[in-house]
């Protein structure tokens, strides 16, 4: 920010990212830390930083108690499918978000605006009852439908800047070459939008794979309940959590999430600026 | 979710490829989508969106003016507002109310002080920023109640770290953090702060980004020390981006659910019963839909009271420009 800077003054800056980077990587370093300590180490008095003799008891352990494939399997299918229905249904109407004016994009871009400040409460009883009466209660199809809806926002946001990115003089040379209307979007704006629609897409999969509240109240049977609402069940009816498979399933709940994150996290930002510039 | 509409007035220039929202087609014209197509184009998405949005949310107001009841057999019938007197008078009510204010301010505030520290540092030319920026990507990414989890890890009496750090200080033998009456809601606030902060930080980052530069550097050879740099250059520059960031994290954390409920599922005593939790648990453990949705129709009001006063802010400073 400043052109010159003073030893003593980096000095402080140094110090002070050290202590941001600390804050912000001692609680997952203790969650790695945990889920690899045996139980021994774990009731004893005075806990370390790295495990005596590390093992992967707990991982096992954790498999055992509680359903984690099948939960995992749920939350993979309802994340994978809201995926790729939000970005299906988002991208025709944030392509006509972008290209034009209008009362329909603009209600648009108020429902995007104002689905921000939704509070669940008020939105999750109603759903509860119109899914209860589509008899989609307690069914992944059920979920998979309100993620999809419920990722849209943010995937007009991001796929509408995409498309404002893309100079229009490509669709108009196009057309002056004679094609159609659908098979310009198809064949030109579609495969320029392709890396946009696919980050949409993973950040669709990743909101929907950390999703709790939602599949909390809509799914009540054990065998239909996702990844998220099945590591609670380690916290016990007291709170009293045997630790070490809690920390071995919740390390292995976050790996997908934060693996897709890494990929597409410039792409987001980017995005999120591109979404972000309307004339 | 988001943070997009946050940025919404920071950027010039930087969609990719430069270019600036001028030369989109004013439709219509061959580039743009066919007028009578548009139709076909839109109602993928507006379908569901009507049924599963917009729909439930004027349900929810209008189930706020009745009696409905989970389960019940007899028909749900029209009561005024009845709800919401009894909502008046309910005092537990306005208890969590005011712990979810406590909250989202207690949440808001630091975590802005502090983001807007770390996007400072971030935006110098320092070695390990790409760590850092590794680094926040862990709390954003993550599940809530993964969040929760760890928390949980690190504040326990025995086996957490926390304590036994204290014990090695000399501090005393410490504590049971997420149960003690005084230390609950302050425990819970510390990680609500370190989960929301890189979306924080990342959003301001881009805003200090787009900060004319060439100012900068006039003001500092006019012998401008870095704090007056900051409040005549970049302030002005990133109010409101920071505006619009910390109205949406207010919203955020008011509405906020899964990690409070996996912290401390509201306890103790309901010394962190958020609002949220406790119309959860009006509707869903005691059935009273109607109750809870007319709770919920008091937490809107308090959101577009927010938004209100930000938008008033805005249109202020819109002002102070000319």
């Amino acid at each position: 920010m400043s052109p010159r800077t003073s030893g003593s003054a980096r000095a402080g800056q140094y110090l002070a990212l050290l202590c941001y980077l600390v804050f912000l990587a001692l609680p997952f370093l203790w969650l790695l830390s945990t889920a690899f300590k045996p139980a021994r180490e774990l009731g004893s008095l005075h806990p370390t930083w790295i495990p005596r003799d590390p093992t992967l008891g707990n991982f096992r352990q954790a498999f055992e108690e509680q359903p984690l494939l099948r939960a995992a399997g749920n939350s993979l299918t309802a994340a994978l499918a809201a995926a790729l229905i939000a970005v299906l249904i988002a991208t025709p109407l944030a392509y006509v978000m972008a290209r034009r004016r209008g009362r329909l994009a603009a209600a648009a871009t108020g429902w995007v605006v104002i689905s921000q400040a939704f509070p669940f409460v008020l939105v999750i009883i109603p759903l509860f009852l119109v899914l209860k009466n589509l008899r989609l209660i307690n069914s992944l199809t059920g979920l998979i439908m309100v993620y999809a809806v419920w990722a849209l926002p943010f995937a007009l946001w991001m796929l509408s800047g995409y498309v404002r990115a893309l100079p229009v003089e490509l669709e108009e040379a196009a057309a002056v070459d004679g094609a159609g209307r659908l098979r310009t979007l198809v064949s030109v704006t579609g495969p320029l939008l392709a890396p946009g629609i696919v980050a949409t897409a993973l950040f669709a999969f990743i909101t929907a794979w950390n999703e709790f509240f939602f599949a909390l109240v809509l799914l009540k049977s054990p065998e239909k309940q996702t990844l998220p609402v099945v590591l609670t069940h380690f916290l016990g009816a007291e709170g009293v959590a045997d630790l070490g498979p809690l920390a071995a399933a919740a390390f292995l709940a976050t790996l997908p999430s934060l693996v897709l994150f890494a990929v597409i996290q410039r792409r987001i930002t980017g995005g999120m600026l591109a979404g972000a510039v309307k004339s | 979710m988001t943070s997009a509409t946050a940025v919404e007035r920071s950027g010039e220039d930087r969609a990719p490829g430069g270019r600036s929202g001028k030369e989109r087609s004013p439709g219509g014209r061959a580039g743009g989508p066919p007028a009578h197509g548009a139709w076909f184009l839109v109602l993928p998405a507006l379908i569901p969106i009507l049924v599963l949005s917009v729909g439930p949310l004027l349900y929810g107001i209008a189930l706020a003016f009745t009696d409905a009841q989970s389960g019940r057999t007899e028909p749900t019938e029209w009561i005024g507002t009845l709800n919401f007197q009894d909502l008046l008078h309910d005092t537990l009510f306005w208890d969590s109310f005011g712990i979810g204010l406590l909250w989202a301010v207690g949440v808001t505030v630091p975590q802005f002080a502090l983001a807007l520290g770390l996007a400072l540092l971030l935006d110098q030319n320092l070695r390990f920023r790409w760590l850092a920026r590794a680094l926040a990507i862990i709390p954003w990414a993550m599940p809530e109640v993964v969040v929760g989890i760890m928390w949980r890890l690190l504040y326990n009496a025995d086996a957490g770290i926390l304590n036994e750090t204290f014990r090695d200080l000399g501090l005393g033998e410490g504590r049971d953090w997420l149960t003690g009456l005084a230390t609950a809601l302050p425990a819970v606030i510390v990680v609500g702060i370190w989960a929301g902060m890189p979306q924080t930080t990342v959003t301001l980052l881009a805003g200090l980004q787009n900060t004319p530069r060439e100012l900068h550097e006039a003001a500092a050879l006019d012998g401008a020390g870095a704090w007056r740099r900051f409040r005549t250059v970049t302030w002005p520059a990133l109010r409101p981006v920071a505006l619009a960031i910390t109205a949406l994290n207010l919203i955020w954390n008011f509405n906020s659910f899964a990690l409070v409920y996996v912290l401390t599922n509201g306890g103790p005593g309901g010394r962190t019963r958020l609002p949220m939790l406790f119309a959860y648990e009006e509707a869903f453990r005691y059935g009273q839909f109607g109750y809870a949705a007319a709770m919920g129709c008091v937490m809107v009001a308090v959101i577009a009271v927010i938004l209100a006063l930000q938008l008033a802010g805005r249109l202020r400073q819109g002002e102070d420009e000319r």
